[in-house]
C-alpha cells in the first residue's frame, strides 16, 4: 500500500498489522538526544521545532553524506529507548512512528487512545533504505550531531506495521507460528 | 626485538574501521544466504533478501552497511619480543579509528561521559584489550559493536550445580527477551567461565571468531550446534518478524573459573556483526 504524510485519519483507519507500505512525503528524524530535548522544551512551556500533528517521526541516527550525497547510511534504530517521550508526543498528535523493536505497554496503550500507528524498517538495510531518502535537512538541534532533528523528503520508504492503532502486534503475531520451541 | 612503528598501526586500524563497516564479513554473507533457503515465513525471505541487497549496495557504494557502525572494540596480542616505536600504542590504535570513522563517512557514535552525554566526534575512545604472548608477531583484530543488539546482552552469575543445563537456559532466555531490539538474525557470542569480568571479555571475544569455524573442544562445539538450533526453534526470525532465522551462529569460549562459580556471559550481536584481524 502507498501512503502518504501527513498521515490522516483516514489512512491510519486502514492500516492493520502486517500490511507493507511505501510512504511518501515528509517525515522527522529524532532519536534518544532529540527526544530527550524536545520534551525539556514542552516541559518549559516551549513549542518543539515542527509541526507535530499528523507527523511520522522516523527514529534514526544517519551516518554522514558523503560529498554530493543527500545523507549516509540511515537504517531504524530501536524504538524502546523513546518510549518513556512518546505518549507525550502521541498526546500532542504525534501519528506515525518508524522504528524497530518492541514497545512498552504505555507506549501502545497511548497509540489505541490516540489512533497512531508504529511502522517497522528493517534493522541494518540501512545503505538500501537511504536510497528512497531524496532530501534531508537539520531542523534543529545541530549540535546533537547525528542526533540532530531533521526533515527528510522521502518516495516509498519501505516500511511494515508492526502496531496498528488497535493494539495489534505483528511480532507477536508471526513469532508463534513459528514457535516450536520446547524446554526440556 | 622487532620493531613496529605506530603509523603502520594506525593505517591497519583505519582501514579495518572501513572495510568491517562497508564489506560484509565472508561467513556472515555465506549465512544469510543459506538461511534463506531455509527460511519458510515470507516476511523472513523477504526481509533476508533485503539484508542481502543492501550488502551489495552498501560495498558497490562504499558506504556503511549499517548507520550504527559502532563502537570499536580491538583485542590486540602483542609478542614479548615486539618493541613498538614513534608513540603509544592505544595512542596509535585510538588514532586509527579517528582517522578510519572520518575518511570512511562512518558515524561517530561515543559520547565522553555515561551522564553528560557530549559526542567525542571522532568515535573515540576505543575499547582495547591486551593480550601478551610469546614470539614477536602483533595480531590486532576489530569488532565495531552497534548498540541495537549489545544493549541485549547478559551476565548470569550462575552456582556451579546450575550445570550445562542451566547455561542453555539463560542462553535461549536472553535470546528470547532479544527477539527484535537486536535486528536477528544474531550472532551470539558466550564466554563461560573466569570471573565476572573474563566471561564478559570471552563473550566479546567469541563474536571475533568466524560463525563457520566451531570451537576446538568438542562438548563446546557440540553446544554451540545445539543452541544454534533451539535458538532457530524460538520463533523470532529476522527482524522478529517471525520465522526459523533467528540466529546466524552461537560462538562460544571457556575458561577455568572458581569452585563456587559459574559465570555465563551473553554478548548478543546482529546480523552486520563486523570482525577483522591483521598481523603487523
Amino acid at each position: 500500500m502507498v501512503i502518504t504524510t501527513p498521515l490522516k485519519k483516514h489512512i491510519i483507519n486502514q492500516l492493520k498489522a502486517g500490511d507493507k507500505v511505501l510512504i511518501t512525503g515528509i517525515i522527522y528524524t529524532a532519536r534518544d538526544a532529540g527526544h530527550k530535548r524536545m520534551i525539556e522544551q514542552l516541559a518549559k512551556g516551549e513549542r518543539i521545532p515542527f509541526n507535530i500533528e499528523e507527523s511520522i517521526i522516523y527514529y534514526v541516527g544517519p551516518s554522514p553524506a558523503k560529498p554530493g550525497e543527500i545523507i549516509g547510511s540511515a537504517g531504524p534504530t530501536t524504538s524502546y529507548r523513546m518510549d518513556d517521550y512518546t505518549p507525550e508526543l502521541l498526546d500532542l498528535g504525534l501519528k506515525g512512528m518508524i522504528g524497530k523493536g518492541n514497545r512498552h505497554e504505555k507506549v501502545i496503550e497511548s497509540m489505541k487512545k490516540n489512533g497512531a500507528v508504529y511502522f517497522g524498517a528493517v534493522g541494518g538495510a540501512a545503505a538500501l533504505i537511504a536510497s528512497s531518502i531524496i532530501k534531508a535537512k537539520v531542523i534543529a538541534y545541530e549540535e546533537l550531531g547525528t542526533e540532530a532533528l531533521r526533515e527528510l523528503y522521502v518516495e516509498n520508504f519501505p516500511a511494515i506495521v508492526l502496531i496498528d492503532q488497535d493494539g495489534k502486534n505483528l511480532y507477536e503475531e508471526e513469532k508463534v507460528k513459528y514457535r516450536t520451541y520446547q524446554a526440556d | 626485538m622487532r620493531e613496529v612503528h605506530v603509523n603502520d598501526i594506525t593505517q591497519a586500524v583505519a582501514k579495518m574501521c572501513i572495510a568491517t563497516n562497508v564489506k560484509i564479513s565472508p561467513d556472515i554473507l555465506e549465512g544469510l544466504k543459506k538461511s534463506q533457503k531455509l527460511e519458510s515465513s515470507p516476511i523472513g525471505i523477504d526481509i533476508l533478501d533485503q539484508l542481502l541487497q543492501n550488502a551489495e549496495i552498501a560495498e558497490r557504494k562504499n558506504m556503511p552497511i549499517c548507520q550504527d557502525t559502532g563502537m570499536a572494540v580491538v583485542f590486540v596480542e602483542i609478542g614479548q619480543e615486539v618493541s613498538i616505536s614513534g608513540g603509544l600504542l592505544t595512542d596509535a590504535i585510538n588514532e586509527g579509528v579517528r582517522k578510519g570513522y572520518e575518511e570512511g563517512y562512518l558515524r561517530k557514535s561515543i559520547v565522553e561521559d555515561p551522564f553528560f552525554r557530549v559526542n567525542t566526534n571522532d568515535n573515540t575512545p576505543a575499547v582495547i584489550h591486551y593480550d601478551i604472548v610469546g614470539g614477536d608477531s602483533l595480531k590486532i583484530s576489530l569488532s565495531p559493536k552497534g548498540f541495537g543488539s549489545e544493549n541485549m546482552s547478559r551476565i548470569y552469575m550462575l552456582k556451579p550445580s546450575d550445570g550445562i543445563e542451566g547455561a542453555k537456559r539463560v542462553i535461549l532466555e536472553t535470546i528470547d527477551m532479544a527477539g527484535p531490539n537486536a535486528c536477528p538474525p544474531m550472532v551470539v557470542g558466550v564466554g563461560i567461565g573466569g570471573t565476572f569480568e573474563k566471561a564478559a571479555i570471552l563473550a566479546k571475544k567469541a563474536l571475533i571468531r568466524p560463525i563457520d569455524q566451531s570451537s576446538d573442544i568438542t562438548y563446546v562445539s557440540n553446544l554451540e550446534k545445539e543452541l544454534t538450533k533451539k535458538a532457530n526453534q524460538l520463533g523470532i526470525g529476522p527482524q522478529g518478524m517471525g520465522g526459523r532465522t533467528t540466529v546466524l551462529g552461537i560462538n562460544i569460549e571457556t575458561f577455568p573459573t572458581h569452585i563456587a562459580g559459574l559465570p555465563v556471559a551473553i554478548n548478543i550481536s546482529c546480523h552486520v556483526t563486523r570482525h577483522m584481524s591483521v598481523s603487523l
